[in-house]
């Protein structure tokens, strides 16, 4: 790679050399256009420095700050870290104090995360794979209103039902029930999330060919198995992206927890940090950096895994 | 191995009309060619015996069961879609074996016969591979081999042979049509290429705008078309069909353009019985007609229009009064565009269509 560049650079150099050793020579309006060709070239990089690149460092400054406040001691005008210690990580195995609070440390906390994003990921998934299914390729009365219609669902933002929903759950006897509340706001959380993904799931499912159904029909499959067993592998990409989509949705649930838990142990990260800032007189930036990091890692894992998921795509055999 | 009967069978897709009555017998170990252009309804047809589509109308039976309602995983038929189907997500082995792990056979039984038809059709140093890494005639082959490994008592092909080159068509026909042979498996195969049709098939049902035009043996569909679809769409080039007029006043002729052709006494009675008006189309294929030698016998005079060679013969394309013939002629004939040539016609090889009703009359 290196080697090409290097190889490019001094093809480049060369060439340009000779160039200009020859309008030396002869030509002075083309030696004018040449360094307009220069000039503009050079604009253009610039263009794109100041619009893609500039804005993305204090984004990269704040992920730096954050992972240098988080090990060590103290940091020199914000940036500079000193002091290299595991200290601000110790929330990881000892007791937090949070005002009256303490907790026995995160881990209780971050289960309550996972459960509320993997299990809003899980119903989210199961419901419009049959969903996005059922409006690609059943024929049925009333499917395109319906189609509209939960278009149109996506178009509340969850706040504003947050009374209702308050109502909802209360009359469910859901409220301040700690664990069964947290699963009342997951399946709130799924249901603002199903209308999309079901749409885009119905999308990865138009693009099956009804051959590959057939086949499986005439190979032996009920309808449904030939949903589990051939159809539904081949629009894992659209899973894939359906369930990261809803899985980050759950993890970064605020408002909903904040709300509707009334007891700290049911508490998820969001709540968790937002408690670490405002409970505190003197705010231990070192542990908020550390927590934050920490609330972004399975973030970033999922990501990571699932990129290649939504990279693949299928191309052999369907060839119409 | 069953006898496939479809009794009065139809199918609309809403008010488009796919199959209009189509009645047919397949026997034990037939193989059975639907022919026909693009969206005559062979493959609804097709569908419609996999059990994927049901009739609107009529009945489907295999020997004397009636499959009509029954669902396709209950019937037993393997199936070769044109764009052959394969599972991308599964290996070449897992594609084959997937009829016989959905029937809940022993893992070694159904090890056993994956191999076993994989070596059938020389595939088994591809069976770790996944579809999208074969070529199309290996994942053809892979579509086969998912039909057969399950040993169905109808095998059903749709077009397999139309997304391969054409040197593997060739070869592939002979391959399918030895493979049918062997197995004897009744076989139903759709096909728009009538060279397929006539070369594999025991029988061939032509089909148009959803309706069968004629069922026949290749040579019967050949050499006596039923009508002037069947006549006009099978043979390359196809029949010529030259428009006349029927007459009789001390002989039976044909009045045509150009020409007069006259007819035998039996044939012109047998023409005479069944025609409703005194249109007909005078049919002859492009080989039946010769160029006369100057002093021989002919029927009509043509001119010369356009030659192409085609190595072992020429196609000479000729006006004969207002209209244009096709003429396979040898190609020591030498004939140039524009050369005035005599033309007979081989008597046992005409054919004369009603030209109101479309059908043969001789």
């Amino acid at each position: 790679m290196m080697n090409r560049i290097g190889k490019s650079i001094s093809e480049g150099i060369s060439r340009i050399s000779s160039t200009t050793s020859r309008i030396f020579r002869k030509n002075r309006a083309r030696k004018y256009s040449r360094t307009r060709y220069i000039i503009s070239k050079l604009l253009k990089y610039i263009i794109v420095i100041v619009v893609a690149v500039i804005p993305i460092i204090p984004i990269w400054l704040m992920y730096g700050w954050m992972i240098a406040q988080s090990f060590s001691g103290k940091v020199i005008s914000g940036i500079i870290p000193v002091d290299l210690t595991l200290k601000n990580w110790r929330f990881l195995w000892s007791p937090i104090v949070m005002g009256y609070k303490e907790y026995p440390n995160i881990w209780p906390i971050v289960l309550n995360s996972l459960y509320l994003s993997v299990g809003t990921a899980m119903l989210v998934v199961f419901v419009s794979g049959l969903g996005g299914y059922a409006l690609s390729r059943m024929e049925f009365k009333g499917r395109t209103p319906l189609m509209q219609f939960i278009l149109a669902l996506h178009a509340f933002p969850s706040i504003v039902l947050i009374v209702a929903l308050y109502v909802i759950l209360h009359m469910l006897n859901l409220y301040g029930k700690g664990f069964w509340t947290l699963t009342g706001i997951l399946v709130i959380k799924a249901a603002l999330e199903i209308p999309m993904a079901t749409w885009i799931i119905k999308g990865f499912f138009d693009t099956i060919p009804w051959d590959i159904e057939w086949a499986a029909l005439v190979d032996g499959c009920t309808r449904f198995t030939a949903w589990r067993k051939v159809i539904f592998p081949q629009v894992l990409p659209g899973v894939a992206a359906v369930a990261i989509f809803a899985f980050l949705a759950g993890w970064s649930e605020f408002i909903m927890v904040f709300t509707f838990i009334t007891r700290e142990e049911w508490y998820t990260l969001p709540v968790f940090i937002y408690y670490l800032i405002g409970e505190f007189k003197f705010i231990d930036w070192g542990m908020l950096a550390a927590v934050g990091l920490f609330y972004a890692i399975p973030t970033i894992i999922f990501f990571a895994l699932s990129q290649k998921v939504l990279l693949r795509v299928y191309v052999g055999g369907i060839k119409r | 191995m069953v006898r496939v009967r479809l009794d009065h069978v139809t199918k609309y897709f809403g008010k488009v009309r796919a199959v209009e009555d189509v009645t047919l017998d397949i026997a034990h170990g037939e193989f059975v060619a639907l022919l026909g252009p693009s969206g005559c309804g062979k493959t609804t047809t097709l569908l419609m015996i996999a059990g994927i589509y049901k009739p609107t109308r009529g009945r489907i039976y295999f020997d004397e069961e009636d499959v009509t309602d029954l669902p396709p995983k209950d019937r037993n038929v393997g199936m070769v879609f044109q764009s052959y189907a394969l599972y991308p997500h599964m290996s070449v082995y897992e594609n084959i074996a997937f009829p016989l792990r959905l029937k809940k056979l022993p893992k070694h039984e159904i090890d056993k016969k994956v191999r076993e038809v994989a070596k059938l059709l020389k595939i088994d140093q591809l069976l770790d591979r996944k579809p999208s890494q074969l070529s199309g005639g290996q994942q053809q082959r892979v579509a086969l081999a998912r039909a057969l490994v399950k040993e169905p008592d109808v095998l059903l092909l749709d077009e397999p042979l139309s997304n391969l080159d054409a040197l593997l068509r060739v070869y592939m026909r002979a391959e399918i049509k030895k493979l049918q042979k062997e197995l004897r498996i009744t076989t139903v195969y759709v096909t728009h290429d009538q060279v397929e049709a006539l070369s594999m098939a025991d029988r061939v049902v032509v089909l148009n705008e959803g309706r069968v035009q004629q069922i026949g043996t290749p040579d019967e569909i050949y050499h006596k078309p039923a009508n002037t679809f069947v006549a006009s769409f099978i043979g390359t080039p196809p029949m010529n069909l030259i428009p006349c007029e029927f007459t009789e006043d001390k002989q039976y002729k044909l009045v045509c353009s150009g020409f007069t052709y006259e007819l035998p006494e039996d044939i012109g009675n047998t023409i005479k019985s069944g025609l409703t008006t005194s249109e007909v189309y005078l049919g002859v294929r492009p080989e039946d007609i010769k160029i006369s030698q100057p002093g021989e016998p002919y029927h009509a005079e043509a001119t010369v229009l356009v030659v192409e060679p085609l190595g072992r013969d020429v196609i000479i394309t000729a006006t004969v009064g207002e209209n244009t013939i096709k003429i396979i002629a040898d190609p020591l004939t030498a004939q140039r565009i524009g050369n005035e040539i005599k033309i007979r016609f081989l008597e046992n090889k005409v054919h004369v269509f009603d030209r109101k009703t479309g059908k043969a009359l001789i």
